[in-house]
């Protein structure tokens, strides 16, 4: 018993160390005074200051966060009608390809993904003179493309467990089928719908394959410039980008871990109310 | 004739190969309880879904107060239903939730409050308005279902399994509750359930359904006492069924039933011939168990083989000697000990039972 705990603590100390120690010296380097990645010449937060009157890493984050925000949205609102209509509409003609073209994408390779994207937009370009460069709008569309199906996944299965009744009960009560899906469907998923928009807001914003081929001159998100500088060997101050980045996906997943708790605890406090009213 | 509120004019529903409803037609009057019984799969729960207007008829139509429904939408018709999960919206409180159906009316703010306030009272909810539906309890998630689908008024009440969801206790008790809500409002019901003893308590009409079929409609006590066919009597209560040939008709008719090796004088009925084979059923209840020899027409000797005590009541299987076994059902009216019982394992009794108590069934 002792012996196997010995052992178990071991391994959980590999793992975490094998995640975790690559970003520790990420950021321990971040505050290297030397212009060296691998060699430590002191202490130095200069590479932030470096980093912060940057202004192509400045424009590069907005334009990522531009992509991210415009694709998501528009991913989501296209992905929540596909799914609903999947989970909905057991028979129509064609469901079986649609369903499939929907997933495809998922499975996709990124890079055939890409390949075929940029080939669609130079064909476009040609015959129809639109897209005419390569740029924000090409790349936009090819995140909407890819990250439409995470959405069109979670919304479908959320859907799938929801009660059908009460979708019923709304059109009972005389509301029209627009009524229904506006009081009823949208809120009963609008969990799924947030957590379908913050994936494709997530992987827009660290694409790096389909952007890089979709993208133009002078567009360059934030995970290309990383690439592109890393390129020409690893500098502190990506070093000290990177840092800044852990440090917000830190934060955002503290946020989340206190508000799952406290819905958790609101979820525990209703359940004794429940309890407490049987009586 | 006043016409049914519900008229259903030969209705049938087929899921692809799947006839699930056949034929059937029914009237219900105004202010009734009536119920649809039968088990999983009879066709119950499509017949109501097609009044609510979720399932179109394959053939036939529906009229409810005269007017054909076939192109009337549901959120059109005057018709709620309460459902079997009670489908209540999990985001909107309990008196949103009542207060739903009322949006779609025209009616003042002030009229919508004070209805949803009167529907709280009805339920006894008034404390529990501003609750979501996972803050309360079950037997009170039934009773906003109630309410909200009693708010808009409605001609006609669907219930689909109206109790199941509840526990033994409180079932008995929201049965009456339903009952009297129903007698206060005037609304008619149609209930919806697989539970005999729900049928029969709550119901004014019972129709039994079987395999997309209704087998019999009629009142509680006509159809528990008068069965048309076997179905029927198996599935209201129980039976000793066994199979039987008349013998000779007269003032009351005899039948041969080989099982109990003996002829059984049964009250006259219509529709039956000499030379006929039937079935001959008898309730448990309607069976006489005695310690001692009796005289008499319909008089069966055997030993007790099992014995089922219930508290206030025992069932017994006596075994005859042809090898048949008869259940009887004896109320404990007097108090006794275990060694002073009516009858024990292995004890010889006699059973007698009524002529009138004779079920002849051709069906």
């Amino acid at each position: 018993m002792k012996r196997s705990n010995t052992f178990l603590l071991t391994m959980l100390g590999f793992g975490f160390a094998f995640f975790y120690v690559p970003i520790l010296s990420m950021i321990v380097y971040s505050f290297n005074a030397s212009r060296l990645a691998t060699v430590w010449g002191g202490f130095s937060t200069k590479w932030y200051g470096t980093l912060l009157s940057n202004a192509q890493v400045g424009k590069a984050l907005t334009l990522s966060l531009e992509i991210a925000v415009i694709s998501s949205t528009t991913a989501t609102i296209l992905g929540t009608m596909a799914g609903i209509a999947l989970a909905r509409f057991t028979t129509f003609r064609g469901r079986t390809l649609f369903s499939g073209l929907v997933t495809a994408p998922l499975i996709m390779p990124e890079v055939i993904t890409g390949i075929s994207s940029l080939i669609f937009f130079i064909l476009l370009g040609q015959y129809l003179g639109w897209p005419a460069a390569r740029g924000f709008t090409t790349v936009t569309l090819a995140h909407i493309t890819f990250s439409m199906v995470f959405v069109t996944t979670i919304v479908q299965s959320r859907m799938l467990s929801a009660d059908r009744a009460i979708e019923e009960a709304a059109m009972d009560l005389g509301a029209k089928p627009w009524q229904v899906l506006r009081d009823v469907t949208l809120p009963v998923i609008s969990p799924a719908i947030l957590s379908g928009w913050l994936l494709a807001f997530t992987i827009s914003m660290d694409d790096v394959v389909i952007t890089n081929f979709t993208t133009g001159p002078g567009t360059t998100t934030l995970p290309i410039l990383i690439w592109s500088k890393v390129k020409l060997g690893v500098t502190p101050d990506i070093n000290a980008l990177a840092t800044l980045i852990v440090l917000t996906v830190g934060l955002c997943v503290l946020a989340a871990g206190v508000g799952m708790n406290r819905a958790e605890r609101r979820a525990e406090r209703d359940r004794r109310l429940a309890y407490r009213a049987n009586q | 004739m006043t016409e049914p509120l519900v008229r259903i004019e030969g209705v049938s529903k087929s899921f692809g190969s799947f006839q699930a409803v056949k034929n059937v037609s029914l009237q219900i009057e105004k202010g009734e309880i009536f119920s649809l019984l039968g088990g999983s799969g009879c066709g119950k729960t499509t017949l109501l879904r097609m009044l609510a207007g979720f399932e179109a008829p394959t053939q036939g139509r529906i009229f409810i107060d005269g007017v054909d429904m076939a192109a009337v939408p549901p959120w059109e018709r005057p018709v709620h239903m309460m459902f079997q999960s009670y489908a209540l919206f999990p985001h909107m409180t309990v008196e949103k939730n009542i207060g739903y159906g009322l949006k779609h009316d025209a009616m003042s703010n002030a009229g919508r409050q004070a209805r949803v306030r009167e529907m709280l009272e009805l339920v006894q909810l008034t404390p529990f308005a501003t609750r979501k539906p996972h803050q309360i309890s079950g037997g009170q998630r039934q009773r906003v279902a109630l309410a909200r689908a009693l708010a808009r008024q409605p001609k006609l009440l669907l219930l689909d399994e109206p109790l199941a969801a509840l526990d033994k206790k409180l079932r008995e008790h929201t049965q009456f509750e339903l009952m009297s809500i129903q007698e206060r409002t005037g609304v008619t019901f149609i209930v919806v359930t697989h539970d005999q003893e729900e049928a029969m308590t709550l119901s004014d009409r019972i129709a039994v359904m079987d395999q997309g079929v209704v087998r019999q409609v009629g009142r509680p006590g006509a159809v528990y006492e008068f069965p048309n066919s076997k179905f029927v009597a198996n599935f209201l209560g129980s039976i000793n069924a066994f199979d039987a040939k008349v013998t000779a008709i007269g003032e009351q008719i005899s039948v041969d039933v080989p099982a109990l090796g003996q002829t059984v004088i049964a009250r006259a009925v219509a529709g039956v011939s000499v030379g006929q084979s039937l079935t001959m059923a008898l309730r448990p209840e309607k069976i006489t168990i005695h310690r001692a020899p009796v005289e008499g027409a319909n008089v069966l000797a055997g030993g007790v083989k099992d014995l089922a005590y219930f508290g206030k009541d025992s069932l017994y299987r006596v075994a005859l000697p042809s090898g048949a076994l008869v259940s009887v059902h004896a109320v404990n009216a007097a108090r006794a000990s275990d060694d002073e019982r009516l009858a024990d394992w292995d004890d010889k009794v006699w059973l007698s039972f009524d002529p009138a108590s004779v079920l002849l069934l051709t069906d």
